[in-house]
């Protein structure tokens, strides 16, 4: 199996004025881990849609929450792994709007998906909160 | 993000510039809405958006569907790339009116 190397482990404050660190830092390791600007973009774009969702969906838009975002690579994959500790929240209720019923909101998690290769949700299960697995091929 | 809003061939133009985000979008939703509610035809000056994420998206459609209840004219003009590319994943390309330019429109 090949090992893991981190590039990146950072908490932020749960609010939408982290976002745009989040997606600063986010690009930086992807660009430093050798990812190419299309895979760049689509990695920012998914974190941003993650963060967004905890900030609205799982903080509820309580600004005491913390987001813990980590990036590891391997020699062909990135994975980034947030964590929030908002109360549970149903993963099976997670899923996009369909495309052709226009309304506003819904797309976030269409995007993420769109985005990556592979992601995974789920609930901590050492303490109170949720976690979100995302995987995509280094390109 | 900054914006600023212009009127001109009869439209209230609204120049959006930089990253549109959630920290931002509130705010975009209320100008164009503000907007609507004055029954100006509006137009979104995206030429210098960067990063569009879907609570911008979501503000975009908002006054788009506000718009066309009121029988007012609402367009994107001048889609950045960066724009122009999420509006495509999400396939909404095909449905807000897009024009190259605010001359372009006004012929």
């Amino acid at each position: 199996m090949t090992p893991e190397h981190t590039l990146l482990s950072q908490r932020f404050e749960a609010v939408p004025g982290s976002l745009a660190l989040i997606r600063t830092a986010v690009q930086a390791a992807a660009e430093t881990r050798g990812c190419g600007p299309k895979c760049v973009a689509d990695i920012v774009m998914a974190v941003n849609e993650a963060c967004m969702n905890i900030i609205q969906h799982a903080y509820k838009g309580d600004a005491s929450g913390v987001i813990e975002l980590e990036m590891h690579s391997t020699a062909t994959e990135l994975e980034v792994v947030l964590k929030d500790f908002a109360p549970p929240v149903d993963v099976d209720g997670i899923g996009p709007r369909r495309l052709e019923d226009v309304r506003p909101g819904g797309l976030g998690t269409f995007f993420i998906r769109q985005s990556m290769d592979d992601c995974t949700y789920g609930n901590l299960h050492d303490r109170c909160g949720n976690y979100l697995r995302m995987k995509k091929k280094i390109g | 993000m900054t914006y600023k809003v212009t009127e001109e061939h009869g439209y209230a133009i609204v120049h959006l510039t930089g990253d549109i985000d959630l920290s931002c979008s509130p705010e975009v939703r209320r100008t164009l809405l503000e907007r609507l509610a004055a029954q100006q035809p509006t137009l979104v000056d995206m030429a210098g958006v960067s990063y569009i994420d879907s609570s911008g998206i979501a503000s975009l459609v908002e006054a788009y569907q506000t718009a066309r209840k009121k029988h007012l004219e609402f367009a994107l003009v001048a889609v950045s790339e960066p724009a122009l590319s999420v509006l495509e994943l999400a396939r909404l390309d095909k449905v807000f009116p897009i024009h190259a330019s605010v001359s372009a429109l006004s012929r």
